[in-house]
């Protein structure tokens, strides 16, 4: 719901900042839906646009670019390994109802450098500004802590990434950027939001979705392990004994 | 060569993973177990899910198994009574497993008491062993005759009700003990991920005191249905198994599991064993360390 509404606020974004001379943002994207087949070892999404200024003069002026990835919210439950009686076991846990489950930012100077804190927390610009809404009412200390131990872990599989200075501005109006999807990518519809920041001010944003999917015969495996468990757990028994089987037959006639 | 695996939803390269089937294949082929003590940890070493890891190594000690039973039924090396008891347990016990595998899962406990399982498991059966074998590569070396084991079951065993005969295993004892070996295994499967042939096969020898010439077969036998019993159960509850994976798995350790027979012909018996206990001591060993040492990671991520 939260969610939906932020989506909202920043399709009308244009609209709420629509003085006569608000620039625009005209954004697009190198591809709309990214297949996971057999092969797929992760994507290069290039995310492009124009930025129309309706005052020729205002190109002028720098203005910067961000743009923000976003994966499905997951709710997560994060544990925390604490070493009891010798062994490291998970002691704490967290649970936040809207992670995002990727999450890529690229701008074309620090997103620190660009906006200020407020601004970054109320669009969710950088790793430092995600907005979690973890359940339960642990002290900050604690509620800080968790946050740092899941960017870094998702950082660390390389699902939470910044790429300050990877957005390319040409001539004031044309800008592009290029965003790694690894393989570990989950499936779902993605956005891709980009805002035009000027003087630590949003001047325009404009939202593209993009669909993440498996397909052929990843797809197939996935749905028939989820839909007909018994079926796929069948195939899965007779697969080995048939390999098992066959690879005994096979030798011995050598 | 980059595959994508569609449950556990990453890209591995399958000629890793193949090469990793390969070499617990090779191992399972010589020394006669499933080789699912080390297909899960390996696997999860690589990145690849515990529960997936679990899951899927599950199949490929089932396709491992196959071509043992066959051979050593055409030797009439298979118990079916004593196995079919044994399978009853298994599947009874791999719903328990399952179970279990809820609960420690919901407390975030289950890779805790995945790796206590394991050192304790593999370490105890790893030292014993280590010291029978020894014991024997010594005694060969002096040139004396080993001893061969006074056979007869544990009092324990004895003491149980409703004695059936078992003609091949040439017993007449009760199937509860059987049936709760076959329990165990069942549930040592549903949460390692193995087959539970190095617990079996000396549990078979010095509790029931089996005939060493239908232990191996019998053991193979129950192995085969219980691991397929488990990927089922895993099938239906954890949706966790990855045919892409198995199927890699399976490709390695079938093929590497041929070539470890050939070679074990030429090896001593005693050595083999030594070399098994050194193997199983390394993994018990790694595990415990793992358990000690500040993780890598403190922090896991549970989705949903």
């Amino acid at each position: 719901m939260r969610r939906l509404a932020r989506l909202a606020a920043l399709a009308l974004a244009p609209l709420l900042v629509a003085q006569a001379d608000a620039p625009l943002l005209v954004p697009d994207a190198s591809q709309r839906e990214i297949e996971i087949a057999y092969s797929f070892t992760g994507a290069d999404l290039l995310l492009f646009g124009a930025i129309l200024y309706p005052d020729r003069r205002a190109a002028e002026r720098p203005a910067d670019i961000v743009v923000v990835v976003k994966g499905p919210s997951q709710s997560v439950l994060m544990r925390e390994k604490q070493k009891v009686a010798g062994i490291w076991v998970n002691a704490e846990a967290m649970r936040y109802r809207s992670a995002p489950s990727f999450y890529a930012i690229a701008s074309s100077r620090p997103v620190e450098r660009i906006v200020d804190a407020r601004t970054r927390a109320i669009y969710e610009l950088g790793l430092d500004s995600l907005q979690l809404s973890p359940i339960g009412s642990e002290p900050q200390a604690v509620q800080d802590r968790f946050v740092r131990g899941l960017v870094e872990q998702r950082r660390r599989t390389g699902l939470f990434v910044e790429a300050p200075g990877a957005v390319e501005i040409t001539d004031g109006v044309l800008y592009r950027a290029r965003i790694a999807i690894p393989a570990r990518v989950p499936v779902g519809r993605f956005t891709a939001e980009t805002f035009l920041i000027r003087d630590g001010r949003v001047l325009a944003a404009a939202v593209r979705e993009i669909e993440i999917r498996k397909s052929g015969f990843e797809r197939f495996v996935a749905a028939a392990a989820q839909n007909h468990a018994v079926a796929y757990g069948v195939v899965a028994v007779l697969l080995s004994v048939a390999f098992g089987w066959g690879a005994g037959a096979l030798w011995r006639r050598f | 060569m980059d595959l994508y695996l569609p449950i556990a939803n990453l890209s591995v390269n399958a000629l890793v993973i193949v090469a990793l089937g390969f070499g617990v294949g090779w191992l399972s082929g010589m020394f006669g177990v499933g080789g699912g003590f080390l297909t899960t940890p390996l696997l999860i070493f690589y990145g690849i899910p515990p529960t997936v890891a679990a899951a899927s190594a599950a199949s490929q000690v089932t396709g491992a198994s196959v071509s043992g039973v066959f051979a050593h039924a055409r030797r009439k090396g298979v118990d079916y009574q004593m196995g079919g008891v044994m399978v009853a347990g298994g599947v009874v016990g791999s719903l328990v497993g399952a179970w279990l595998f809820e609960v420690l899962r919901a407390r975030g406990l289950i890779d805790t008491v995945i790796s206590i399982l394991y050192v304790v498991m593999l370490g105890s059966v790893g030292g014993l062993m280590l010291r029978e074998s020894l014991g024997a590569v010594r005694a060969g070396r002096r040139g004396e005759p080993v001893r061969a084991a006074r056979r007869r079951h544990h009092p324990l065993v004895a003491a149980l009700p409703l004695r059936w005969r078992f003609y091949r295993s040439g017993l007449y004892i009760s199937p509860l003990a059987p049936l709760a070996l076959g329990l165990v295994t069942g549930v040592l499967t549903m949460l390692l991920g193995v087959g539970g042939g190095f617990f079996m096969v000396p549990a078979m020898i010095y509790l029931l005191g089996m005939g060493t010439a239908v232990v191996v077969g019998t053991s193979l036998f129950q192995i085969l249905f219980t691991t397929a019993a488990a990927t089922m159960v895993h099938a239906t509850t954890t949706r966790a198994v990855d045919i892409v994976l198995a199927v890699l798995l399976l490709i390695g350790s079938v093929a590497g599991a041929q070539l470890g027979t050939r070679f074990a012909a030429r090896l001593k018996p005693e050595q083999l064993r030594l070399a098994l206990a050194l193997i199983v001591l390394a993994v018990a060993v790694r595990m415990a360390l793992g358990l000690g040492w500040r993780p890598g990671e403190l922090y896991s991520i549970e989705i949903g």
